[in-house]
């Protein structure tokens, strides 16, 4: 196959008004990416399929990609010299640039029949709002089908022309978009055995929820809480028979009760929890 | 659609059975298949809608097993990604092992040593073998053959699982390759033990064949039904045996030359006619292309290091870029796509399932089929759900 | 029955009851009998969630024959099981269909929690999709951990299945669930919501347990 500096030279002689730009990779396996603008995508996928010497009859992948805006901070150093030969004169300036955010799909193509490839095509929605239409290539590709729908469950692409674009991993009723970078999961860490890193983060706001209650087991306060009392399971997998409690190894760091301030800070996040008592 | 009648509840005539019979005729029943149903390998979903016992319209429902692998791999180092890789499709750990492996190199620039090539095509092959037989004995078992086939296939399973928690310390999430190599060296007793085991393998083979390749009610059951053309199958990206079974001559050994591949002299076994028979035929003639594979690996297996020794496990931060990396997995192509922002984590991690590709063609190929076929062909498809899911 | 609790006859202890045995005479009662033929033919569903599934059907096969403990019977219909084996990650769009199939199982029925994913979401825990332990929506009684865990992991969790089964008292106030007015056989089944689970944990069934820090 001819480099990706022809293809590009040729599909933009064949299709003189799109845009066919090298996206550069800069890393070892050097797969350099063709960018194309999205109203001509379907033409270049079929030209790409059908020309004689091309055949990419073969779309192996695609995958969505999340880039959010972004703020970038560049510094300009004046141009400006000191006449007499000194050091440069004036302040360094620095511009704050917001790039815009806008999510990306990436097609991997090859060719059965010849066996050449990966060329790789990309296409950018305007933004991540409300311009996030792409046009779907799962009528050049059948393969794109299941594909294309996954992006758009998981990012939110809007593919024109797909013949079924329904949600396909998650529930129907679902409404975010979990692989975008500004998802937020929804908090069911309630309990974390062995929690570190981001985790640790998420518990330990359940958990100081818990200190009052806690601090009540320990007898510290009268026991108000519905919550059951921790208990021991000996063994390693029979659970007490009714109850739901598992006690922890104790080896979990938890907010620290004797140092957690009594000034009824931490209970506000559990309404049900008492509020804490300041210890004897 | 026609009116209905409704039954009598005196005792129906004959005039007024055909009468029910016709008004009937043309209805359309919807059937949900799944996700708890005893055929469909694990928890799929088929919402088929039929006529009598004829299919005319069947729609995957997929994300039961939806359990954000990707999002996982973004939130966590390059190498923790390697266990989960195990948990895709979860019987062929060593080969999702490899796929990523070989991204995460074509991403980094990374070589690997020979032995750990060979050891990498060696252990493909062994689950190759492991993938290919719980699917000839799953596929019994969904014609109806139950317990028996699938007896013979787990008994040659465990001996291959005893060999990978030999090496890896664990039956089936091996977590074995690293980028740049392989974890352990194997015992020159383990390669002894996996040189009997491939030299037996074709035996078992042999045997399992006269018991089953054979088989009438298998034939009956199997050919002409599932039809895949090829044109369809290349434009719907399907892969793998399921590619081959319809005569289109793609496998990833061959056409990437990944690993040592060229090194070992093997043959690709082609279809006919793309039907379910064909998908089963594929399977038993790439089990004897890989004990081929393996004899001849075992063979000239060189020494040396297992890992290359300027491989970074900890603190691995590959320069900003991305990589996609593909190998022939037992069920078609498995490839990683990432992309690097320079940080210890992937900025993007994508898994290409050959699993969920494959389904892509389902619906075609059940559509006139009686719902019990598509049973079959489902099973002749060779899905695994943590792949198609993720 | 040598292993069978000695409780259920306090005023004759085990040696005698051993040695009566060993004489002919089989002294027990009708909970003894009732108990010791459940715990033989425990049946349980056959439902695979994920990979423990596939290490379920090893376990069902020639190597680890989990048929020596009368557990070879998987139904495919939870009308005919008595042990629900939640045998992998349950996600959170797979939660409503495990708790359907839990109350379509006749009582007496037991559940097993086989691998971390079914306990507490073991590996997938930080999945937006994963439910962190099935004991959240339906009562557990057998907890296997492993990822996956081993053939013999499930069948030593059948084995103290099979005991918790054989200590079940049929009368007073420490009856099981299915002989007790005031417990519900049946549970909510949640629903899906925009973001998540609704309800996301059943609070009866499963409160985070305390945490207690040892000084």
């Amino acid at each position: 196959m001819e480099t990706l500096e022809h293809l590009r030279d040729r599909l933009a002689t064949a299709f003189p008004r799109s845009e066919v730009v090298i996206v550069n990779n800069p890393s070892p396996s050097a797969q350099h990416s063709l960018l194309i603008s999205a109203d001509h995508a379907r033409v270049i996928a079929r030209h790409l399929r059908d020309e004689a010497d091309l055949q990419f009859d073969y779309c192996s992948n695609v995958t969505g990609i999340d880039w959010p805006e972004k703020e970038i901070i560049e510094t300009i150093k004046p141009a400006q010299t000191d006449p007499a030969g000194g050091a440069a004169v004036g302040t360094e300036q620095k511009i704050k640039r917001l790039q815009p955010g806008y999510l990306e799909v990436v097609y991997h193509l090859y060719s059965m029949a010849l066996g050449h490839g990966p060329v790789i095509l990309r296409l950018r929605t305007l933004n991540r709002a409300d311009r996030v239409e792409l046009p779907s290539l799962t009528p050049v590709w059948r393969s794109c089908e299941f594909q294309e729908r996954e992006i758009f469950d998981l990012f939110g692409v809007l593919f024109s022309d797909h013949p079924d674009l329904r949600r396909i991993l998650m529930w129907d009723e679902f409404k975010d978009h979990p692989m975008r970078k500004d998802y937020v999961e929804p908090d069911d860490y309630e309990w974390e055995p062995t929690p570190h890193g981001p985790v640790l983060a998420k518990a330990k706001v359940h958990y100081a929820a818990l200190t009052p209650v806690a601090a009540a087991a320990l007898g510290t306060t009268p026991a108000s809480s519905s919550a059951p009392a921790p208990m021991s399971t000996p063994g390693p997998i029979a659970s007490p028979a009714g109850g739901p409690a598992i006690a922890l190894p104790l080896a979990v760091e938890t907010p620290p009760i004797t140092k957690a301030p009594a000034t009824a800070q931490s209970p506000t996040l559990n309404p049900a929890a008492p509020s804490a008592a300041p210890r004897p | 659609m026609n009116e209905l009648t409704p039954p009598s509840f005196n005792p129906p005539s004959g005039a007024q059975v055909r009468a029910v019979h016709d008004a009937f005729h043309g209805d359309l029943l919807e059937v949900s298949m799944g996700p708890h149903h005893p055929s469909t390998h694990g928890v799929f979903r088929m919402m088929v809608t039929l006529d009598g016992e004829t299919i005319v319209k069947l729609k995957p429902v997929f994300g039961y097993l939806h359990r954000n692998h990707e999002k996982l791999g973004e939130n966590t180092t390059y190498l923790s990604s390697m266990p989960y890789t195990d948990r895709l499709d979860y019987l062929n750990s060593m080969t999702n092992n490899w796929a990523y492996a070989l991204a995460v190199e074509k991403l980094a620039g990374q070589s690997v040593p020979e032995r750990a090539e060979y050891l990498r095509v060696i252990l493909a092959e062994l689950t190759r073998l492991l993938n290919h037989t719980c699917l000839a004995g799953f596929l019994l078992q969904d014609c109806g053959a139950s317990g028996t086939p699938l007896m013979y296939a787990f008994r040659e399973r465990e001996k291959i699982l005893d060999l990978f928690e030999a090496l890896s310390g664990s039956r089936m999430m091996c977590n074995y390759q690293r980028f740049g190599g392989c974890r352990v060296d194997p015992s020159p007793e383990w390669l002894t033990a996996a040189q009997s085991l491939t030299d037996g393998y074709g035996r078992f083979l042999d045997e399992y064949e006269s018991l089953i390749t054979q088989n009438e009610i298998l034939m009956a059951r199997t050919q002409g039904v599932g039809v895949l053309s090829p044109a369809l199958a290349v434009s719907a990206g399907v892969t793998g045996p399921m590619l081959r079974a319809t005569g289109v001559n793609y496998d990833l050994r061959k056409v990437d030359a990944y690993g040592f591949y060229p090194r070992f002299p093997f043959r690709v076994p082609l279809g006919d006619h793309g039907d379910t028979y064909d998908r089963y035929m594929i399977r038993i003639l790439e089990m004897r292309e890989s004990i081929t594979i393996l004899q001849q690996a075992f063979r000239t297996l060189p020494s040396g290091p297992i890992i290359d020794p300027k491989a970074k496990l900890r603190g691995f931060r590959p320069k900003p870029g991305e990589a996609y990396g593909r190998i022939e997995g037992p069920k078609g192509e498995i490839g990683f796509y990432l992309i690097s922002d320079g940080s210890p984590n992937p900025y993007r991690y994508r898994v290409r399932p050959p699993s969920l590709v494959n389904l892509t063609i389902l619906e075609d190929l059940c559509l006139g089929q009686t719902l019990a076929d598509a049973v079959i062909i489902l099973g002749s498809i060779d899905i695994v759900l943590g792949e198609v899911d993720r | 029955m040598s292993d069978t609790p000695a409780a259920a006859h306090p005023d004759i202890d085990q040696a005698t009851r051993d040695e009566l045995r060993r004489q002919g005479i089989l002294l027990t009662s009708m909970e003894e009998l009732y108990n010791w033929g459940r715990s033989h033919s425990v049946w349980p569903l056959q439902f695979g969630l994920a990979c423990c599934a596939i290490e379920m059907i090893a376990a069902s096969m020639a190597k680890f024959d989990i048929a020596r403990f009368g557990s070879e019977v998987f139904r495919p219909s939870p009308r005919q099981a008595d042990l629900l084996i939640v045998s992998g990650t349950v996600t959170k769009k797979m939660t409503p269909q495990v708790v359907r199939l839990w109350n379509q199982m006749p009582e007496p029925k037991y559940c097993i929690a086989m691998g971390a994913c079914a306990i507490s979401g073991g590996p997938f825990k930080q999945g937006y999709n994963v439910l962190k332990g099935i004991d959240r929506f339906i009562p557990v009684d057998i907890y296997i951990p492993g990822c996956p865990p081993r053939p013999e992991a499930l069948l030593n969790g059948l084995l103290a299945l099979q005991e918790k089964i054989r200590a079940q008292k049929l009368s007073g106030p420490d009856a099981p669930r299915h002989l007790r007015a005031d417990d519900p056989c049946e549970y909510p089944v949640p629903e899906f919501g925009e973001h998540d689970l609704l309800p996301t944990k059943n609070p009866v069934l499963w409160q985070a347990p305390i945490i207690v820090r040892k000084e």
